[in-house]
Parts: structure tokens; sequence; C-alpha cells
């Protein structure tokens, strides 16, 4: 059971990272894919209607944590003070500037929103990167190359759903960004992803990565790399499979090597069984999560097939 | 101050900001969704340009119930981790239920609600809006239960230092929670009804037409029941009190020692006799403990500490919570009466009040309940001051007080700006069909 509650709390962050990650990049890319008030209306719509349901999957995935592994949740919160705050403040801020820029008057308000929605999505991009980076390995370095290696990802993830998701010169300019992003992502996730599997290190004497964790860092590897590929040749759709693929392998791996010790360098006595709560709470939390999240995925689903269509300009300015 | 206090002004700081935006989303979205439904049935337009107008002030202001909240979920780790851990077991099963069960649902139909006006057929479109309020009303009772947990614990035991459930079931039907969540929803709905209130006394002022009267007449009705209910509801909070946590109540009415049939005194200098006790009994001999007696019991129970809240706070805010309420529902009662033909301009302008009146006593209400319940933060279980993150500076604590209530502080700004703003606007002249009129979605 205690394994099983892992693997939900690893999947929901699997599905946030996954669907915010693309919101997160949408927004970080406003800028340099936009020209006009238009087009930023056009890039923006394409998340309007969901970014919020994605961001439940953070408070899903926090609350889960605290109910199931209350220690390891404490632990995780307190010890990254400051970029935790730093976090919500830019959550705070892209989610205020996002649904507001509609309902301000005058190009300079809009500016602030869409400043707000820019910075606190690089912002949090970044950050989630660099938390989980040091979590796992300790080390300032770590938690830049995980900072970059997360924003790098988002923003690609961000720049292909752009291109999936529109039509025009915010679709051609997205899939330059994407191109250019790849270039970019890729040596960095060379770097970084080998580092993941083996940085866990379990009191236990004679441990060793799982092969599975490899198998996972591998195939990020491959699907980050045919992601790049498949832009280059048009197929939108493919690419954004792929790029969702190389954030769930990513995220994967993170949460199979803070397997068993869930606060590697914080709390190294810590275990998966001793942060958890107990098996009649386990129990009870599976109940209601075998019986809401089908329901969850099915109408998060729907609303993506209402949404599905490209969003396009009436009269292109 | 000490890491202990600052973390406690930014709970409270957070928390009573955070309420600030919540009781809106709970009782305008309900408001809302009706008046939809209203033109759902009549076609009638001004229904559809009510929707439109008070629905994008639900918007404003859900957006920063959403940010804010965040807030919550996140400062329980941060600055209370010996609480969390502690508790986690038990009260983070109501909070996750709440995002599995409620948040999703709001969410995700809200979204559908704000940009399916032309794609989604007219009835799929108005339940996706019921779905997204019967969510926020879910997600209150899932917190008000992990709340009530906390004022009385039960369903659970202690092993090795951290609580453990036992009864699900028992923790989601807390008789303390049955009690605190229809009065805080149906408190919720008294807010948001004087909000639309003071909305439509302000437009009919200015001389607007009939469609202000009509929705003021639904917000009439809407508030005067939720008061009514909000009443009853705080009079079963009331014997509670008593029974599970004897020193709140003594505390709101500074009643020192044991007393048989003791008064109330709705100001200083003026009491009641037996009134405190028939609220707390339903019996005007009944004998209400006192602050001075319990403090010795619970120190031959839990061991020598002051076990004293704050009493002028809980004392002055239980009487802000009932003065202001009960005048909030009385403006509604009378509001009922007088607005049957048409509405008298002294009434449109003495509603104006029902904005703030219900504002200061619902935030009151939970001054007097939350710091009533000190210095325990889960009564008879775990002190405040065992619950504070032992591993986080008091420097780390002062920076993040101050960004909160910095940005906080800015967003509050732009909330009003944006708030009187459009209630100033004109929905019959400039009606706003769709967000980005500019935008088509196909293929």
């Amino acid at each position: 059971m205690i394994t099983v509650w892992f693997v939900v709390i690893a999947f929901l962050w699997t599905g946030y990272f996954v669907l915010e990650g693309f919101d997160f990049g949408v927004g970080a890319l406003l800028p340099f894919v936009t020209r006009t008030p238009a087009e930023r209306a056009q890039a923006v719509a394409t998340i309007g209607p969901v970014w919020d349901g994605n961001e439940v999957w953070l408070v899903t995935a926090v609350g889960s944590m605290f109910a199931a592994f209350p220690a390891w949740y404490s632990g995780f919160l307190s010890a990254f003070y400051l970029p935790m705050l730093l976090i919500v403040v830019a959550l705070i801020i892209r989610g205020v500037g996002l649904e507001w820029r509609g309902k301000v008057h005058g190009p300079r308000e809009v500016a602030l929103c869409d400043a707000g929605l820019v910075g606190g999505s690089a912002l949090a991009a970044f950050l989630w990167g660099a938390v989980f980076g040091g979590l796992l390995l300790g080390s300032a370095r770590a938690a830049v190359l995980g900072g970059i290696l997360s924003l790098g990802m988002a923003v690609l993830h961000g720049a292909v759903f752009l291109a999936l998701k529109t039509t025009g010169p915010v679709r051609a300019r997205a899939r330059t960004a994407a191109l250019l992003t790849s270039v970019a992502a890729i040596p960095v996730a060379a770097v970084a992803l080998p580092s993941l599997p083996g940085a866990s290190a379990p009191a236990a004497p004679g441990w060793a990565a799982s092969p599975w964790l490899w198998a996972a860092a591998v195939a990020a590897m491959a699907t980050l790399a045919s992601a790049a590929a498949l832009t280059w040749r048009r197929r939108e759709a493919w690419a954004f499979a792929a790029t969702a693929a190389t954030i769930a392998l990513t995220t994967a791996t993170v949460f199979g090597a803070l397997h068993p010790a869930p606060l590697p360098g914080l709390a190294p006595g810590l275990t998966v069984a001793s942060a958890a709560s107990a098996p009649y709470t386990l129990t009870m939390l599976t109940w209601i999560a075998a019986l809401a999240l089908p329901g969850v995925l099915a109408y998060q689903s729907w609303t993506y097939w209402i949404f599905r269509k490209r969003v396009i300009l009436r009269h292109p300015q | 101050m000490d890491a202990l206090d600052l973390a406690r002004w930014q709970f409270g700081v957070t928390t009573v900001y955070h309420f600030l935006f919540v009781p809106l989303t709970i009782g305008l979205g309900v408001f809302v969704a009706g008046l939809q439904t209203a033109w759902h049935r009549t076609g009638k337009q001004d229904y559809l340009t009510l929707t439109k107008f008070f629905g994008k002030l639900f918007l404003i202001n859900f957006a920063m119930g959403v940010v804010t909240g965040l807030v919550q979920e996140f400062q329980f780790g941060m600055n209370w981790s010996e609480y969390s851990t502690f508790v986690g077991d038990v009260f983070g099963a109501p909070l996750a239920m709440e995002a599995l069960l409620a948040f999703f649902l709001e969410s995700t139909f809200l979204g559908l609600w704000i940009f399916g006006w032309d794609r989604l057929p007219k009835r799929i479109h108005l339940a996706c809006l019921w779905a997204a309020v019967i969510g926020s009303n879910l997600s209150a009772y899932f917190i008000l239960a992990a709340n009530a947990w906390m004022k009385h614990p039960v369903g659970y035991e202690v092993v090795g230092g951290r609580a453990r459930m036992t009864d699900l079931w028992a923790v989601l039907t807390n008789a303390t929670a049955l009690a605190q969540v229809p009065h805080v929803v149906a408190g919720a709905f008294v807010v948001a009804g004087g909000f639309v209130l003071a909305v439509c006394g302000y437009r009919l002022l200015r001389g607007d037409g009939p469609m202000w009267r009509a929705a003021l007449r639904g917000a009439l009705v809407m508030t005067a029941l939720a008061g009514v209910a909000v009443a009853l509801t705080g009079d079963t909070s009331g014997r509670l009190l008593a029974e599970q946590q004897p020193m709140k109540l003594a505390a709101a009415e500074g009643l020192r020692h044991d007393t048989a049939g003791a008064a109330f005194s709705p100001v200083p200098g003026i009491e009641v006799p037996g009134l405190l006790s028939l609220l707390a009994h339903h019996d005007p001999g009944a004998t209400v403990q006192g602050i001075d007696d319990i403090q010795s019991r619970y120190t031959a129970a839990f061991g020598p500490a002051d076990y004293v809240p704050n009493l002028p706070v809980v004392y002055w805010s239980f009487r802000v919570m009932v003065v202001f309420g009960l005048a909030a529902i009385g403006l509604s009662l009378l509001g009922l009466w007088v607005t049957r033909r048409k509405v008298p301009r002294w009434y449109a302008r003495g509603v104006l009040l029902a904005l703030p009146l219900p504002f200061l006593a619902i935030i009151s209400g939970w001054l007097l309940s939350e710091i009533g319940r000190q210095p325990w933060t889960v009564q008879g279980e775990l002190l405040t001051a065992a619950s504070v993150s032992p591993g986080v500076t008091a420097t780390e604590v002062a920076i993040s007080l101050a960004v909160f209530t910095l940005l906080y502080g800015l967003l509050a700004i732009a909330e009003g700006v944006l708030l009187v703003r459009h209630v100033r606007s004109r929905p019959e002249k400039t009606p706003d069909p769709q967000p980005m009129p500019e935008l088509s979605l196909m293929y």
C-alpha cells in the first residue's frame, strides 16, 4: 500500500509537470512568439480554458503528500523554504496575470498582466527543476542544472503546444522557438539526466540504481531528441506527444530515485515507509482516489476535446 | 519576535486575506448560476446581462481565491512542519479529498464555463457552471471538516508521537464540522448576498433600470434565507463550544469563574442574566465554566502552561460577529418588506452597508474561532508552540511574511480597482459577450 501511494504521488506530480509544463512554456514564450496584442490574445487563448485545471494537479499532488506521507511533505516544504516561497509567489503572479489580462483596460494594464504571466511562468518552471534537483543531489550545481533543464523542457513543450494549437505567424514562430530551445535543451539533458538514476544513496550497502531508472532516463533523452526531429518535420501532434513523454519520463526517473529515501540529503534516515501514514489512512485514500481519479481524467479529457481546435485570428492584424 | 510569532502572524494575515475571496466565490457562484438558470428558463435578455455582469465580478474574485489558496496548502509544510507531521495522517485526508473531489471539479468546469459560451450547447454550458459551484461548496465542506478536527479531534489515536486516523467517517461527520459547515457556508451566502445588494443599491441610486431591482430582490431572498440559517446554526455552535471548547466560550464572555446562571453582556456594563447559560446549555440556570477554573483543570490534565487565549480579541470579535451579522440579516429582512413594489431611495442608500457588515462579521467569526482555540493547534493534543517548523529561522519567516504582505497589499488595490470599475460600467450599453471577440476557435 505504501508503494502504491508513492506511485500515485509520482503520477500526480507527473501529471502536473506534463500539463502545467506547456502552460508555463506558453507563458514564458509570450514575448518571443507574438508581436501584436491580438497575437498575444491568441497565444493565451490556447491555455486559457485549461491552465487552472492543470494547476489543480499540483494542489492534489501536494495535498496527497500531506495525507499519505506527512513527514515527507513537511520535511520537503520546510527545507526548501525560500524556493517554495518564490514558487508560490510566481504562481500567484502568473495566475492573476492570466485571469485579469482580459478584464483590465488599456494596453499598459494588459502589458503589466503579461509581465506577470511571463515572469511568473518562467520563474516557476525554473524553480521546480531547481528544487527537485537540489532535493535529489543536494548541491547548488544540481539545483541550477535542474532549473535550466525544467525551464528548457517547459519552454520546448509550450512551443510545440503553441505550434499545434495556433495558425499563422504565431505557429511559425513557435516552431522556430521549439527548434532553438531543443538545440539548448538536448545538451543540458545529456549532462543532467544521467546523474538522476544513481542520485539517491540510501543507507543500505550494495545499493545500485535500478536498471528501470536508467531505461527511463535513456528513453527521456530519446523522446527529447525525437521531439526536435518531429518538430523539424512539422509533425506537431507527434512532437507534442514526444515532449510530454520526455517530461513524464524525467519526472518518473526523479521519483524513482527518491524511492526508498524521499529526502536523501536532508533526512537520510527517513524512508518512504517511515514517512507514510498508517495502513488504514492509505486504504481510505485508495478508495477515494480510485473513485475520483477516473472521473477527473474523464472530464479533463473532455475539456481538452471541447477545446481541441486551433485558435485562429479572425481578423489578423 | 521569534519564528513562532512571525509564523502565526503570517498564518493570520494570509488566511484572513484568503477568506475575503472564498465566501464571495461560494455565494456569488450560486447567485450567478441562479441568474443563468433564470435566463435559460425565461429567455429574458435582462437575466443574461445580469449573468454576464455578476459573472465577471465573480471571476475577478475567483482568480484571487485560487492563487491565495495555494499559499495555505504550502504554508502548513513550510512554517508548521511539526504540526504537519503530527496531524498529516488525519488532517491530510480531507485536504486530499478536497483536491480530488471538489477543486478539480470547480476549476475544470469553470474553465469550460468561461470559454464555453459559444462552444457548448446552452444546457451543457449552464450545467458546467452548476458543476463548478457545487465544487466550491463541496470544497468548503472538506476544508471545514479538516479545520473542525483541530478544535475537536475525533476518529484517531496517538501512536509514536503522531496522530493516526482510526475512523474516516468520524472525521467527516465530526459534530463540530456538521455545525460549522452550514454556519460558515450560510455566512458566505450572506456575504455574497450583501455584496450583490450593495452593487444593486448603487446602480439603483444612479437611476439604472428595473433589472437591478429584480437582482436586488433575488439577492434579498438569498441573504435573508442564509441569514436565518446562520443564526440557527450559530446557536448550535454555541452549545458545542460549551461542551468541546469551554475555554473559547468563557473567553468570549470574559467569564472568570464557573458560574451557574451566567449572564451575557452585549457590551461591557450591560448584562442579561442567565443568557449565556441559556445559549450554552438551553437552560438559564446551567453552569458555564470560567477561564480561571478551566486553567486550573487544564494545568492538572496537561501540565503547567498558559491555556488562556488573547481575551480582548476573542471578547470583541464575538461581539462584532454577532452584532454586525444580525445587522446584515435585519437589513435583508427589512428589505424584503420595503422593496415589495419599488425600492425606496433611503433603502438603496442604506443597503450599501450590506457590503461591509457581513464581511466584518465573518472575519470576526474566524478570529473568534481560531484565536479562541489558542494555545492549541489541536485541542488537547498539540500546542501551537510545539507545531512550528524547527529548522526554519525567524529571518526566513520574516521574509515570507513581508513578501506576502506586500504582494497581497498590491493585489488588493488592483482587485479593488477592477471590481469598482466594473460595478460602475454600463453592461446594458456595452454587452461583453465573449472574453476575446476578435478570436474564434476553429480548424
